[in-house]
């Protein structure tokens, strides 16, 4: 049996109250910068950083296992997906550290709400209309206080008192793969819109869509965004989202494009930002995790923990794992199917920004994640 | 409810998310057409005719070089081919044109979106892309808001004659179609010219011509030739002050009013007419209105609006029982719109369950914001490109037949790829706000199918969902 604490959160990224006595506010004149990735749709933790060293991983996924392994192996414990090959050079450096089992309170299995929950810190679906980054806002000093969302509009996440911009680019974007996929499905019984669209998707890939489009689209969207917040008035707080994680099917492609658009984006963060890489800390989350098992389909159905990740130049904790690991014997699973939670996202996230800023842990969790006990 | 659904979808432009499902879905109908209001708030802001054809007689082109800048002044100016004349002034008159238009698209939008008369508005649509004019035309490209605000919308709820006649005499359509410089080759005007300058002037049989195939009795009906050629003698004399070419407007430019439609006895082309069997001897503009007033409420009038008003919302190909109705209905009445629309009603082929119409893309873009309760495209200045993007750009047919009203028009693969993409812009900015597994039987109401839903309920995100709702076989097709 393996060790189950493989490394022990909670003041491990923290420093505790009284580091920081009466310190409310982040520091005059930080340059302090942070980005928030959100994946929506539910990113399988369980494959973006593997417990290759627990054997009930390998008898509960087999093949797909045995693929995980083909990636870096960050300690005895766990192996970093192998389209993550920017995240491995950064944790090697000591510029990225990584949380598993974590899950924020909600123990549903609807993206709609957990996605509200991640983004509100609130602890029930839309019950609250701001959102955890909008009051970071709230704690930065106010020339820091530029919010950024790079997308048509602020998600709950950037909303508060203070008002946070949001960019795109005029063009019009093309649509994700994921949303094409289920269309096809959508349309499949529908003799008129499924010929249309298989012909529509024909030309599509005729009009020619390299495979390496995704990683080229991380590295652009890493790319505009540095150039977002370089300068003096820069974004200091900045929200990106990204899709196609929630694998039901064909699971092992699909999860590779993505990470490796993830991966693009931040390894194109660390080269755009230049020095600024140093004052910068990007963080990594998702709504919930996926089913231990596979499904019938070569897809992995809505589970409950999955893993958070943090990169930065000057990242305190850089190169560790945070896991308080549960095991994934059927017996230790939540409702017998999914990794149990034993990290808060909540505790994780406010630990991280008080670190980052300067700021007082105890107050920061507070204002962030005012429902968290 | 089902019939609410299809009240709302099939004859409104789409439900909205805070408004309840009428209890009766044909009370609701039928009382739209006595609250219709033909005003448009945001029309007040709209330019007059008399400062449209103020920027346009700054135009000052020849003839050639304004048909090339007319053809793509909704476009870019092709400045290559204005080397003649000076393109700085071209740029700066074209640009007024167009934003007068992008201001027109934007109060005709506004309209669309919030209006709880929205089984009237779609028919204001109707009659526009009916009585089509195309800003391919540059003075069309200014005019063309201010014809469906003071043409169309102030005469949909009357006779189908009051409302043909104020279409086919607007600025807009005689300019469109080059009534404008018809003149009569025997009229006191040509006449003079011929003596002074040996020139003859003469008709155009364009307006006459589209009135008889498209607007009124339709193609390969009961006209011929001779009827075209007489009846564009006896409309000569419609023109507009101030934009008309050549001598027309040299006269016009000291009597008449500038931008605004008149009967300008001095080019009419004298005498008695012959019109389908009919002989007409009124003197001067009577004889049009008497001409117009006859074909308005001939058999074979309403057998062409019947067809398409069917069309246009029961089935591309619609079924005869309900084209017979609704003919019945426009015969009895002598073209009472209200009663055909109330026809159109009572009709059962109207309430069947199969969405047998694939939205154009105009009815889909508004059904989304509706749906959405978005007041704006998420960019308000191209909402005039995205629906050209999607093969619909407004006002701009391109021909005097307006848009086809059938699904192979619409339903082609990369139409439907710009949908995708245009639904997932517009869903990732609700998002935030509107839940696509509440919404969706809002909107669809019993039209919701269980694909679909289980779709939606599913979605990785938000705005996955909003974007799966608006791109569901249940939304696209009404």
């Amino acid at each position: 049996m393996l060790n189950r604490r493989c490394f022990v959160t909670s003041g491990a990224l923290g420093l505790g109250v009284a580091a920081f006595p009466g310190v409310g506010w982040a520091a005059p004149g930080t340059d302090k910068k942070f980005v928030f990735i959100i994946q929506r749709g539910a990113a399988d933790g369980l494959a973006t950083l593997a417990p290759t060293g627990d054997l009930d991983f390998l008898r509960a996924r087999g093949d797909l296992a045995a693929d995980a392994a083909t990636g870096v192996k960050l300690d005895d414990m766990f192996t970093l997906h192998p389209a993550l090959t920017e995240s491995a050079k950064l944790f090697a450096l000591k510029q990225a550290s990584f949380a598993h089992a974590i899950a924020s309170g909600y123990r549903e299995r609807s993206h709609f709400d957990a996605q509200n929950i991640l983004e509100s810190g609130g602890d029930r679906p839309y019950g609250r209309d701001d959102g955890w980054l909008g009051r970071l806002l709230t704690l930065l000093p106010r020339e820091g206080a530029k919010g950024l969302a790079v997308a048509p509009a602020v998600p709950l996440a950037l909303r508060g008192p203070i008002a946070a911009n949001s960019y795109a680019p005029s063009r019009m974007p093309n649509a994700n793969s994921d949303l094409m996929t289920r269309l096809t499905n959508l349309y499949a019984e529908d003799a008129q819109l499924s010929a249309l669209w298989s012909g529509a998707q024909a030309a599509e890939a005729m009009a020619g869509a390299p495979a390496d489009q995704a990683l080229r689209g991380g590295k652009a969207l890493g790319q505009m965004t540095a150039g977002l917040m370089n300068g003096p008035n820069g974004a200091r707080v900045v929200m990106l989202e990204a899709n196609g994680w929630d694998t039901h099917f064909q699971q092992k492609g699909r999860l590779n494009a993505a990470l490796g658009q993830l991966d693009a984006l931040v390894g194109s963060l660390r080269d755009t930002l230049g020095s600024e890489w140093s004052n910068t800390l990007v963080m990594v989350a998702t709504e919930f995790g996926r089913t231990v098992a596979f499904n019938g389909t070569g897809g992995t159905d809505h589970g409950t923990a999955s893993a958070a990740m943090l990169f930065g130049g000057s990242l305190t904790n850089g190169g560790k794992i945070v896991a308080d690991w549960p095991g994934l014997k059927v017996s230790q699973l939540y409702e017998g199917r999914d990794l149990k939670p034993t990290t808060r996202f909540e505790q994780f996230a406010s630990d991280a920004l008080a670190q980052h800023f300067s700021l007082d842990p105890v107050r920061t969790r507070r204002a962030l994640f005012p429902d968290f006990a | 409810m089902t019939n609410a659904a299809i009240a709302m979808n099939r004859f409104g432009l789409g439900a909205r998310p805070f408004a309840s499902a009428p209890a009766s879905p044909t009370n609701w109908l039928n009382s739209q057409i006595d609250k219709y209001d033909p005003a448009l708030s945001a029309s007040a802001s709209q330019p007059s005719r008399a400062s449209i054809a103020a920027s346009f007689r700054d135009y000052q082109l020849d003839p050639k070089d304004r048909q090339v800048a007319g053809k793509d002044a909704a476009a870019t100016m092709p400045v290559d081919s204005m080397t003649q004349i000076d393109p700085a002034k071209i740029e700066k008159v074209v640009n007024t044109l167009r934003l007068q238009y992008v201001a027109a698209v934007d109060s005709r939008i506004d309209a669309a979106i919030t209006s709880d008369t929205d089984f009237a508005e779609r028919l204001v649509h109707f009659w526009s892309n009916h009585f089509a004019v195309s800003i391919d035309k540059l003075p069309v490209l200014a005019l063309a808001g201010d014809y469906e605000f003071t043409a169309i919308r102030p005469h949909i709820m009357r006779k189908f004659s009051d409302l043909l006649f104020a279409a086919v005499t607007h600025p807009a359509m005689l300019l469109y179609l080059d009534q404008a410089q018809s003149i009569g080759p025997n009229s006191p005007l040509a006449a003079q010219v011929a003596a002074r300058r040996n020139r003859n002037l003469g008709l155009n049989e364009n307006l006459a011509r589209e009135i008889l195939e498209l607007h009124t009795l339709g193609a390969r009906t009961v006209y011929d030739q001779n009827d075209v050629t007489e009846f564009a003698r006896a409309l000569t004399g419609f023109t507009v002050g101030g934009m008309a070419k050549g001598p027309v407007q040299r006269f016009l430019a000291l009597n008449g009013k500038d931008g605004d439609s008149q009967f300008f006895a001095a080019i009419h082309e004298p005498g008695d007419r012959n019109v389908i069997g009919r002989r007409y001897r009124q003197k001067g503009e009577a004889q049009a209105r008497a001409i117009l007033a006859d074909i308005a409420t001939h058999p074979a009038t309403a057998k062409h609006i019947a067809t398409k008003l069917a069309q246009h919302f029961a089935a591309d190909v619609p079924p005869s029982s309900l084209v017979a109705r609704l003919e019945k209905s426009f015969l009895e009445s002598g073209g009472d719109l209200p009663k055909l629309y109330r026809t159109l009603i009572d009709s059962p082929e109207m309430w069947l369950a199969k969405q047998a119409k694939f939205k154009s893309p105009w009815d889909w873009v508004i059904s989304s914001l509706r749906a959405l309760n978005v007041r704006e495209l998420p960019n308000n200045r191209q909402s005039a490109n995205m629906l050209a993007q999607m093969g619909q750009p407004i006002w701009k047919p391109g021909s005097p037949a307006g848009f086809s009203d059938v699904t192979e028009n619409w339903a082609g693969g990369a139409a439907l790829m710009r949908r995708v993409e245009i639904a997932s812009r517009i869903a990732e900015r609700s998002a935030n706000r509107v839940d696509a597994r509440t919404l969706a039987p809002r909107i669809l109401s019993t039209q919701l199918g269980a694909m679909t839903a289980e779709s939606i309920a599913r979605a990785e995100s938000p705005s996955q969902g909003l974007a799966l709702l608006l791109l569901s076989p249940e939304f696209l097709r009404r």
